[in-house]
């Protein structure tokens, strides 16, 4: 496999090319399932049947600190791959170890939120509106869980393997991911809570 | 579940009688490979390949065994109303069949067979060694695989899906369709979708990157710009649908709203959401058979393809008007003139394009020397047969005129007018093209004529008539209708048709056991003078598909260097890269069967746990450290010598 | 080729003789509606008959002049680029052959979607017919009567059908007064159309909605105003009222034959709102909160017995 060692790690061979580009155009299709899914929410969002609306069940506490959390979390696994191209393994570990729990912290706040819409009679049953609007925020949760797992995955490698272009690599093609879900929070929190607590 | 809720299906003698075959040739073929000893070579050949070629060819089988079921359907629609009154098949019976056969032959016919074609012939047409992700490549073929076997276990275990191809709500809903069979039909499209999705992500990664040095977009062939282009379209409305499976799944097993008739559900979201989806499914579908028409109308006149840059165009339109124009699938839905004015100008504007592409195939023609070979046979029906079904879509694309044709067989004439012509005849005629390309022997020229023949006229007997009998009241999807109507003569005109029809296609599968015993091996790697780069390489093609990668400098460079008397092969060979064989993607898309079968009964634990184990697959890659392995130069200058002789 | 374009010539030929002397259904109009469209139709099949013979008549010529057989043996075609002009030829005639067609379909639907015009500006006489799996209710507020699986109207008055659904979505069709429009669950969908002519026409359901949706059929009958008042004031008089019990039993009911009622559904049981008063609402959740409790009440009631019925058929396959 020929190296180029003028790119960074990441992009350092045809392979690893191939893969990032690869992993573009698959954030081009998870931008179309998050935008159905949008849609589908703006389209059933008065729908509330006999149920609550939005503005009866949003708390702006959690939903800011769910914020706080995951838009950290995008910097510090920035700091993390500034940290891998200057070859600095410690720092890129401590950095994505940081971003996980961050990114833990937002899933214990988002389960509390679902718990809590439950016990108030809010379900995924109850009406058009919260089914659209459960498994909208359910699908960017579930791809936080998945993506929790796939950076301890990539923790690991780079624990045994250290810094090559194969686990620099995975590292930065996981950063992509995750701050695609940063984006589409910044979405979810800007058109399903704020418009929904002002409405 | 009851066990008898679970095997009702078997009740009926026909159904028990197919699966009692089905099981009776899984056991023999399993028997035959234990006693030829041919696990192994099945395993490491086919099971566990990662080479497109092969990929393709696997796509390809499938798909072909898929036209066999699908038409089997068709004949059994067609002989029920080939009579009034006719007693063959009951309501329910017939309804699972035509849902079954719009299925089967739109995601498990026509896709499997364009993408097992867009598999074998792109990386040697852009002169790479292989796709950009081998493996995922393995992956995808085996997702769609699960997804098609799937679906073709409903009509034995559960029941088949029963509300259309296109399963409307609230009729797909449980309140109106109680048993299982829309789960079969949430789960199996999700399965097979993901594979297809990933085939995108796949195929535009590899027609951007890896081209041969010298091959700039505008010097590649046209197929491999109508491939690069349907990719798009599926990287971004495959998506569509997997969200529109998943709120189906979650309303017809979670209990959510989103298309229910209460609660604030909205059945008209699911019609939105599918065809948002459905319409660029079928430019998926025709812009490949398009792609395969300009390579062999070229060919076989013996001229360059007419107006390259608008051929080019024309396919870039037609994508990015395919998604805004899906309305049209349900003018009558009451949204009002401005919306159904605003996609009777989208969807009319499509023609624009096309009819561009049809001018310039019927230009490259002129001034060439043009043989009548299979292939060709099939462009050339396809030119005035799809016409008639581009030209009635126009007619329906008029949205009050369709308040007349929607919903009946006018609108069934349509369709089958511009797929079959169009998707079939295209996949056809490829696949006679480039079967001696992966077998290294022809199909037999006459069975081959007589096959088209066949196909196309007893298409224009089966299903013109259906234009006629839609313009004179008749639904669709409807399982009788009494003689009164008048509509019994022209049923039956379309039923001899569709016998024609099945013909035809035996024909075709005869061709394949006559052609492998009787056909010349050995044929050359240039089988029919042609012109781009995969002529260049041998037939059948090695592992590593060219010893020495091609440069270009010119489209149709294969063409030119023939004339300068060049050989375009030539160079220095050095050891090749190649990926290992694995078969984690076979065994991954075991237990994703396997999760969505639980799923389909809504067995959560053991549909958990296999998810989980397919979880753990993807750890398993993750850890792998498999970086492929080398053919030495030895090795592949000792396969090269071997081949040489068919140059 | 020019064999097999020959045989289809001989073939569409045979078709239109297999057809009959009669006009086909669509073409066989009774009433403006149903004229306004069917005039379209012809008029884009012969502009599309013209396309098919432009293409027909150069793929023709370029078969017989160009083929293998009939060049010497040593012709080697010329590499050919492509022509602008050509290019620009055939993009700008089929924009203009669009744009024409466009506009046609623009008038056509705005005049189909719209009461019909010269009938003295009578005022439209508005029916309710809404499908329940798998029969047709006929509710005529004006007159205070309900038929089932019939409809009978009065000739030269526009006509305002409403459709909406209790169960799938269907689609309300009399091909020989107008097009096709889907009733549904969740919203009114209106229907203008007007007879001209008295006689018995085929009505029917043309969306698939399960086993019993072939025999979805309704006779629609027109006759003069006066006939039509003498029939309404019969029902009135005659027949039973339609109380609730009787209409659940009609609704669980799979196939039924014609009924008449003295009074209709719509007082225990209202249609779905109008798409734009939908609109017009905004925001406002009306719909759902006034609708939902009568609708919510009348489909559970649906659910529960459909589902029944539906495992009950299941069992006794």
């Amino acid at each position: 496999m020929k190296i180029d060692s003028s790119l960074p790690l990441e992009y350092s061979t045809e392979e690893n090319r191939l893969k990032i580009f690869g992993f573009w155009i698959f954030l081009g299709a998870e931008i179309m399932l998050f935008a159905t899914l949008f849609t589908v929410y703006f389209t059933l969002e008065t729908r509330t049947g006999s149920g609550p609306t939005g503005s009866e069940i949003f708390e702006l506490t959690p939903v800011l600190w769910e914020t706080f959390l995951l838009l950290s979390s995008s910097f510090t696994i920035g700091l993390g791959v500034h940290a891998m191209r200057l070859g600095n393994k410690k720092a890129m570990m401590t950095f994505f170890i940081i971003t996980l729990i961050l990114g833990l912290g937002f899933l214990g706040i988002e389960i509390d939120e679902f718990v809590t819409y439950v016990h108030e009679g809010a379900t995924i049953q109850t009406s058009a509106f919260l089914s659209a609007l459960m498994t909208l925020l359910g699908t960017h949760g579930a791809h936080v869980t998945f993506g929790f797992f796939w950076g301890v995955a990539i923790l690991i490698q780079v624990a045994k393997r250290g810094l090559n272009p194969q686990t620099a690599n995975k590292a930065f093609i996981f950063s992509l991911y995750w701050h695609f879900l940063d984006v589409v929070w910044i979405f979810i929190f800007s058109f399903v809570y704020l418009k929904g607590l002002i409405s | 579940m009851s066990m008898e809720e679970i095997f009702h299906p078997l009740k009926e003698p026909m159904i028990l009688g197919a699966a009692i075959s089905i099981i009776v040739g899984a056991v023999v073929i399993a028997v035959g490979l234990t006693y030829f000893k041919k696990w192994g070579y099945f395993y490491k050949n086919w099971l566990s390949t990662v080479d497109h070629k092969k990929i393709g060819i696997m796509y390809i089988a499938t798909a072909l065994l898929m036209l066999f079921r699908g038409g089997i359907d068709a004949l059994l629609m067609r002989a029920q109303t080939a009579v009034p009154d006719n007693g063959l098949l009951d309501a329910q019976h017939y309804n699972e069949i035509f849902t079954t056969h719009g299925i089967v032959m739109i995601l498990f016919m026509a896709m499997p067979f364009v993408i097992g074609l867009m598999n074998i012939v792109i990386p040697l047409q852009i002169g790479a060694r292989d796709v950009a992700f081998p493996r995922l490549n393995a992956v995808s073929f085996w997702l769609f695989a699960a997804g098609c076997g799937l679906l073709n276990l409903s009509f034995i275990i559960g029941g088949s899906p029963d509300s259309g191809w296109t399963a409307y709500f609230p009729l797909a809903g449980t309140e109106f369709s109680p048993t299982v069979g829309n789960n079969y039909y949430s789960l199996a499209l999700q399965l097979s979708g993901i594979g297809t999705l990933l085939t995108g992500v796949n195929f535009i990664t590899t027609i951007i990157k890896m081209r041969a040095p010298g091959m700039t977009l505008m010097k590649m062939p046209m197929f491999s710009w109508s491939i690069l282009i349907t990719n798009v379209i599926i990287v971004f409305a495959f998506p569509v649908l997997t969200v529109a499976l998943a709120l189906m799944m979650f309303d017809r097993q979670f209990g959510t709203q989103f298309f229910a008739m209460q609660n604030g559900g909205m059945d008209m979201l699911w019609a939105n959401l599918f065809w948002v989806w459905g319409h660029p499914e079928v430019y998926i579908v025709i812009l490949p058979a398009f792609g395969i028409f300009s390579e062999i109308i070229a060919t076989f006149a013996r001229k360059n393809l007419y107006g390259y840059k608008s051929m080019v165009m024309s396919m870039v339109v037609i994508s990015l008007l395919s998604f805004l124009v899906w309305a049209h699938h349900f003018y009558t839905m009451g949204h009002g003139v401005m919306v159904n004015s605003f996609f009777s100008i989208t969807t009319m504007a499509i023609a624009v394009p096309t009819g561009v592409k049809i001018f310039n195939w019927l230009l490259t023609m002129r001034h060439g020397k043009i043989q009548f070979t299979t292939p060709m046979l099939y462009a050339l029906g396809f030119i005035p047969i799809f016409t008639i079904g581009g030209v009635t879509g126009v007619m329906l694309a008029m949205s009050s005129a369709d308040y007349q044709y929607h919903n009946t067989m006018f609108l069934v004439a349509h369709f089958h007018y511009v797929l079959i012509p169009g998707t079939v005849f295209g996949v056809l005629a490829g696949y006679h093209y480039w079967w001696p390309k992966m077998f290294g022997f022809r199909l037999n020229e006459k069975l081959g004529k007589a096959g088209f023949w066949f196909i196309a006229i007893s298409f224009n007997v089966a299903f013109f008539p259906l234009f006629i009998l839609g313009l004179d009241g008749y639904a669709r999807r409807m399982y009788t209708y009494s003689e009164s109507t008048g509509y019994g003569p022209l049923s039956m005109v379309s039923f001899i048709g569709a016998l024609g029809l099945a013909v035809g296609f035996a024909l075709i599968v005869y061709n394949i056991y006559y052609s492998w015993k009787h056909m010349p091996r050995n044929e050359k790697a240039d089988v029919w003078d042609g012109r781009s780069l995969e002529w260049a390489t041998h037939s059948p093609v090695p592992e590593y598909n060219f010893a020495v990668v091609p440069t270009v400098s010119r489209l149709d460079e294969f063409w030119f260097a023939k004339k300068e008397g060049r050989d375009i092969t030539a160079g220095k060979i050095e050891k090749i890269h190649m990926p290992n064989n694995t078969g984690a993607p076979f065994w991954m898309s075991g237990f994703f069967f396997l999760a969505a079968f639980f799923a389909v009964f809504s067995l959560w634990t053991p549909a958990i746990i296999s998810m989980l184990c397919v979880f753990g697959f993807m750890i398993h890659r993750s850890f792998e450290d498999d970086h492929g392995r080398y053919i030495s130069v030895e090795e592949v200058m000792a396969t090269e010598k071997s081949l040489r002789g068919d140059k | 080729m020019k064999k097999k374009l020959s045989l289809m010539f001989i073939a569409f030929g045979a078709l239109a003789i297999l057809t009959g002397c009669e006009p086909l259904t669509v073409f066989d109009t009774k009433g403006p509606n149903a004229k306004t469209l069917s005039d379209t139709i012809i008029l884009s099949i012969i502009t599309m008959a013209f396309i098919l013979l432009v293409v027909y008549v150069l793929l023709a010529f370029m078969l017989t002049k160009y083929r293998a057989s009939k060049a010497p043996a040593d012709y080697e075609p010329p590499h050919e680029e492509g022509s602008h002009l050509l290019e620009i030829t055939w993009t700008v005639i089929p924009i203009i052959i669009v744009a024409f067609l466009a506009v046609v379909t623009v008038k056509t639907t705005s005049t189909v979607e719209s009461q019909p015009e010269g009938y003295d500006n009578k005022e439209p006489l508005v029916i309710y017919a809404s499908s329940s799996n798998w029969k047709w209710h006929f509710s005529y507020p004006e007159q205070g009567i309900e038929t089932v699986n019939y409809v009978n109207m009065p000739i030269d008055r526009p006509i305002e059908f409403k459709l909406y659904s209790f169960g799938p979505i269907t689609s309300f069709w009399i091909p020989q007064l107008a097009g096709q429009k889907y009733a549904m669950s969740d919203m009114l969908n209106t229907i203008h159309l007007a007879a001209d002519d008295i006689g018995s026409f085929m009505g029917r359901n043309s969306n698939f909605s399960g086993r019993g949706f072939a025999e979805m059929e309704f006779e629609a009958q027109t006759m003069t105003q006066e006939d039509f008042d003498k029939w309404a004031a019969d029902v009135k008089a005659n027949e039973k009222p339609l109380t609730e019990e009787k209409f659940d039993e009609l609704l669980k009911a799979e196939h039924v034959g014609r009924s008449s009622y003295s009074s209709t559904h719509l007082e225990f049981s209202p249609a779905p709102m109008e798409h734009s008063e939908h609109m017009k609402m905004g925001d406002m959740d009306h719909s759902d909160m006034d609708m939902s409790e009568d609708e919510m009440d009348h489909s559970e009631m649906n659910h529960e017995d459909h589902s029944q019925e539906k495992s009950e058929e299941t069992h006794s396959h």
